[in-house]
């Protein structure tokens, strides 16, 4: 049977490589971390399982592995950086392995997001100027920027009720489209083209299309496959959404 | 000219800041984030200015992200990923994937497919040259494994070297 330190063990590391996938980490990065977890928790034989829907690892010679399944996906780029800083923090020392897991249970009660209209602001402002450095449409840079915000908060407003990503990425590609359209026939702006191109940059999928490519690139075939569906499934629900306004109108 | 570019630079930072915000990027990261930006966007210009053609321009910029992100993660102990992400974003083809969409929508699908293999060249570009500063790093952590004694006491545990 296992000690209860190892079990302890397996049980953190999970939960910290849990954390990583679920909000937007690389397999490797994952994998890596858990094996230094290990590794300073005096463990340097563990064999470790990852995936971007579920983990799994053991202790060898022992009978103790654990499953841990990843259900959701978000991005969130503070937490990743967090698991990493209590990494280091369990490397150095400076942290038990009772204290590691219990920070970051509250990491996981506690999330630390900017407030909701500086991201409204930001979103604005990503559509303005990606606007003019595409397209060196300068007189179009206010209107871009206030439909690229009614863009963001679609979307942000449907993920809160629906939580299907895609849905909110084609609604509020339909609702940029329709907008971008409008206040061009009432002569607020000068090109519907330059317009979209603009407010859809904030629902770029960054984030899955980055991580397909580095996952594929270090040998993680299932994880960058499955991400790469994922960033291409974002693009089609944009996509299609603004081509049906163009159809429409 | 040369205001349109300053402009444009100005633009870049602010969106990659921008853009870092919404993907809820560590406060002490930002600023980094679109220093990089700035720098590979102006070389990206620049290869433009020389006429290299829009994939090695893309190549060298992302290929510039990647050597920059990876020493800011190591400078700021940070993942990488709050670094590159941020920055990739004014190489995005957003212009030419919007006219593909466009085309394909209003029938005209030859004009699409021209588009459609536009942005696989970019994307491609971009790929490799996030592939090429991946070469490099691996080079450089060999290299101040072998000559720095400190370098080697901080990475002993680590797996891949």
């Amino acid at each position: 049977m296992t000690t209860g330190q190892g079990h302890l063990m397996i049980k953190t590391a999970l939960h910290a490589g849990r954390i990583m996938i679920e909000n937007g980490s690389e397999v490797a990065r994952v994998e890596d971390t858990i094996h230094r977890i290990a590794i300073n928790a005096g463990y340097p034989d563990s064999k470790v399982y990852v995936t971007i829907t579920g983990m799994m690892m053991s202790i060898s010679g022992e009978e103790n592995a654990q499953i841990e399944p990843v259900a959701s996906r978000s991005i969130d780029l503070e937490k990743i950086t967090q698991v990493n800083d209590l990494s280091r923090q369990f490397a150095a020392g400076t942290i038990d392995l009772p204290q590691f897991e219990q920070q970051l249970t509250a990491l996981e009660a506690h999330p630390r997001y900017f407030p909701f209209w500086l991201q409204l602001i930001s979103a604005g402002l990503v559509s303005g100027t990606l606007e003019v450095v595409f397209r060196h449409n300068l007189p179009d840079f206010g209107i871009t920027c206030l439909i690229g915000l009614v863009g963001w908060a679609i979307f942000y407003g449907v993920n809160r009720v629906a939580r299907v990503r895609f849905l909110s990425e084609f609604l509020a590609a339909v609702g940029i489209g329709a907008l971008a359209i409008w206040f061009v026939n009432l002569h607020l702006g000068n090109s519907v083209d330059d317009i979209i191109i603009g407010s859809v940059m904030p629902l770029v999928p960054g984030v899955p299309l980055t991580n397909a490519v580095r996952d594929i690139l270090a040998g993680d075939l299932v994880s960058g496959i499955a991400r790469g569906i994922e960033a291409l499934m974002s693009a089609i629900a944009i996509g299609s959404g603004i081509a049906m306004i163009l159809q429409v109108l | 000219m040369i205001t349109n570019l300053i402009i444009d630079l100005a633009l870049t930072y602010v969106a990659t800041v921008t853009f870092g915000v919404l993907i809820n990027v560590p406060r002490r990261g930002l600023n980094v984030g679109g220093w990089i930006s700035t720098v590979s966007f102006l070389v990206y210009r620049l290869c433009l200015m020389l006429h290299t053609g829009i994939a090695l321009a893309n190549l060298v910029g992302a290929l510039l992200i990647g050597i920059l992100s990876m020493q800011a993660a190591r400078y700021k102990k940070m993942p990488v990923i709050n670094f590159n992400i941020p920055s990739m974003v004014p190489f995005v083809p957003g212009g030419q994937a919007y006219q593909m969409v466009k085309n394909f929508a209003l029938g005209n699908n030859s004009l699409a497919l021209s588009y459609l293999l536009q942005v696989v060249v970019i994307a491609g570009a971009i790929a490799f040259g996030f592939l090429l500063a991946e070469l490099f790093n691996r080079l450089q952590a060999r290299l101040m494994l072998k000559l720095s004694s400190r370098w080697r006491h901080e990475h002993r545990h680590n797996p891949k070297l």
